[in-house]
């Protein structure tokens, strides 16, 4: 990192900025440690964790073996008793080797207990498409894990987030997933070199708008941002609204901006059926029927397994043109 | 009568003379009532599914009674455990109220996880009984980790974690294993091999029926006992709960046992013969455990009349405070999914 002392801002790279909040979680609380395979000697595999052995010794940055639900629902344990873990699974992929920790413990011990057992847990994972790696290794299941009462789902897309989430999800008392999209890891930018905790609550305007809201998280952020920018040289207004956290979803910030733009399309990388797309056009339904000018459209991935060709890959997965084009439409409907 | 004796143990090839230690009466009454608390338990629970009082799944451990009391000889109460949906025993044993454990059943909010989890989902903080899983295998990963926490933080506690030998043929079984072996963690790992998972004989499911080897495998202690005979069982679990306080890492206990009853209410008990049964019937671990007292002049039927009495006097107390619980009010129905405290 290249500090710049007059600014008091620094440049820094999303991995660097999961890094340090990972770091200052560790100095913070004797009670953290991070757990996952090839977090310690390897760095992590997106070399998130890198140097973190070093500094804390092999207590802490615990590298596990190829054993998902053993070590998930070791965290799930640990934090039982006492401990506030920080379990990385290596992508969201993996994840389905320990869903029924997530699912069956995680998420439900607190209500099957009455409320007597808490789980301050956090799991942080890789998600997304785009690298050429096919199906086994390009799902995006934020969606998916979002449909579970009992677990909080995070999607950081901004340096910001991406620094700031992790401490107040492990201030939580409860399960928190944090979806890091692995296109994000290199993006390069600058914080306050004293930057600190964010909220885990409420979706945020990035950009604002008159004549649409683009409705998006994670890595679709910055499409819906670039899409957003193209429009506007043509006259048209978009609103951009980053929902961060997809459980609980914070209805009132996008049926706020619909209410005021009349339009609003979703852009998601999970696939259309059955996805928090879907859920988030019921709630504007349900929430701003009758402010709607337009039917809400969405772009989300297309229906089939993740080719490894990078022309299909990129037909499959929401891109600018498409929102750009589908905006048009929108607002000459 | 003798205040400090040697019981014979039931099964010499499994439980060699040497392993008991001394004994007093008053300890072996002790065990005895704590099955029979059990046994009764159960069949009251039997009778209240039947009219319709208890709903949703009920798994009996009748038979297997032995392996909960014995066990749990061997923990103090800082110790935690991690049990099966068949686990009202153990919950008794432990210390969580029959009465508690009723009110749960009914669905009461009065019941030890406030009626929502019934019989398979008993919790406990008070007794740091960590639940009643009902993912065959998946209270083992909690267990590894409820240990990992304890030996991070210096505690020298031992986390109990009951399983099936159904479990021992799922992948969560060898990862704990492994992971629990890897990082030396104090875990007591007890296999209630009760010879079924649900209908599906131990020799129809596994290619290698000696549970011990596998997790031998792992260079871990492993050690199979008579499940059928409460001191073999108490007294080899003291050896491993100690061995894991300690601080010699997991500790594999099989405790060779036999399910009574079918898997649940609703079996129909079609993959083994009545002759079976009948034939681990003749090793009833309370019977035998009686006949063994009365031989040795430690039990008269006064005695036994009068354990008998207060088991039913706790039942019938615990009955009535179900009875008399109330339910909790559908508005709370979306309590407990998020905690109410926002910070920890």
């Amino acid at each position: 990192m290249n500090g710049n002392g007059n600014t008091q801002m620094i440049q820094l790279t999303y991995r660097e900025a999961v890094r340090e909040a990972i770091r200052e979680a560790l100095r913070k609380d004797d009670r953290v440690f991070l757990m996952g395979e090839d977090v310690g000697h390897y760095g992590g595999c997106f070399a998130v964790s890198k140097g973190l052995l070093q500094e804390f010794g092999p207590e802490r940055i615990r590298d596990t073996p190829l054993s998902e639900s053993a070590f998930v629902g070791a965290g799930i344990g640990a934090a039982l008793g006492g401990m506030r873990p920080i379990v990385e699974i290596m992508t969201v992929n993996f994840s389905l080797l320990a869903a029924d920790q997530i699912l069956n413990n995680a998420a439900t011990i607190l209500h099957m207990s009455g409320g007597q057992f808490n789980i301050p847990l956090v799991i942080r994972m890789a998600t997304g498409g785009g690298r050429q790696v096919a199906a086994q290794h390009s799902h995006s299941l934020e969606g998916w894990y979002a449909h579970i009462p009992g677990i909080k789902v995070l999607t950081p897309a901004t340096l910001e987030d991406a620094r700031g989430m992790l401490w107040t999800a492990l201030e939580d008392p409860d399960p928190v997933l944090i979806f890091e999209n692995s296109n994000l890891y290199n993006m390069e930018g600058q914080l306050p070199a004293e930057v600190g905790p964010v909220d885990i609550d409420r979706a945020r305007v990035r950009r604002p708008g008159r004549d649409v809201t683009i409705i998006t998280y994670s890595a679709s952020l910055f499409k819906a941002l670039d899409a957003a920018e193209t429009l506007a040289r043509e006259g048209i207004d978009a609103e951009v609204i980053d929902l961060r956290t997809l459980r609980p979803l914070d209805d009132e910030t996008f049926l706020t901006s619909v209410a005021k733009t009349h339009r609003a399309v979703i852009v998601d990388e999970g696939w259309r059926s059955g996805s928090i797309s879907a859920e988030i056009a019921a709630r504007i339904m349900e929430g701003a029927f009758y402010e709607l000018d337009a039917p809400v459209e969405r772009i989300c991935s297309v229906e089939v397994p993740m080719p490894y060709a990078k022309h299909l890959e990129q037909a499959a997965l929401p891109q600018t043109e498409t929102v750009i084009t589908t905006i048009k439409r929108m607002v000459h409907f | 009568m003798n205040p400090e004796t040697i019981i014979k143990p039931m099964n010499p090839e499994t439980t060699p003379l040497q392993t008991i230690a001394p004994i007093s009466r008053e300890h072996v009454l002790h065990l005895l009532h704590q099955m029979l608390r059990i046994r009764r338990f159960e069949a009251k629970s039997a009778e209240l599914y039947g009219a319709m009082k208890i709903r949703g799944f009920l798994h009996l451990y009748d038979g297997e009674e032995a392996v909960a009391v014995g066990v749990m000889e061997a923990l103090r109460p800082e110790d935690t455990v991690v049990a099966t949906y068949r686990e009202h025993g153990h919950a008794l044993v432990r210390g969580i109220t029959a009465g508690a454990i009723m009110a749960e059943m009914y669905g009461k909010q009065e019941g030890c996880s406030r009626g929502r989890g019934g019989s398979m989902h008993l919790f406990d903080a008070k007794t740091r009984f960590y639940g009643g899983n009902a993912i065959v295998g998946g209270g083992l990963p909690l267990a590894v980790g409820l240990a990992l926490a304890d030996k991070m933080q210096g505690r020298r506690w031992v986390t109990c974690c009951f399983f099936g030998d159904g479990a021992v043929a799922e992948g969560e079984f060898h990862e704990s294993m492994n992971l629990a072996a890897l990082w030396r963690l104090p875990v007591l790992f007890v296999c209630e091999n009760n010879l079924y998972a649900m209908g599906t004989a131990l020799k129809l499911s596994q290619s290698v029926t000696d549970l011990t080897k596998k997790a031998a495998s792992y260079a871990m202690a492993a050690e199979a006992v008579d499940g059928m005979d409460v001191l073999a069982v108490e007294a080899a679990a003291k050896k491993a709960a100690e061995a894991v306080r300690a601080g010699g890492g997991p500790y594999f206990l099989e405790c060779r046992t036999y399910r009574f009853r079918g898997h649940s209410a609703f079996d129909t008990e079609l993959y083994r013969t009545k002759a079976e049964v009948e034939e681990w019937k003749k090793r009833d671990p309370i019977g035998t455990f009686v006949q063994r007292l009365k031989e040795q002049g430690l039990l008269s039927e006064a005695d036994l009349d009068e354990l008998e009495r207060k088991v039913a006097a706790e039942i019938k107390e615990a009955v009535d405070f179900a009875e008399a619980g109330t339910w909790e009010p559908v508005e709370d129905l979306t309590r407990f999914v998020y905690s109410e405290r926002r910070r920890v």
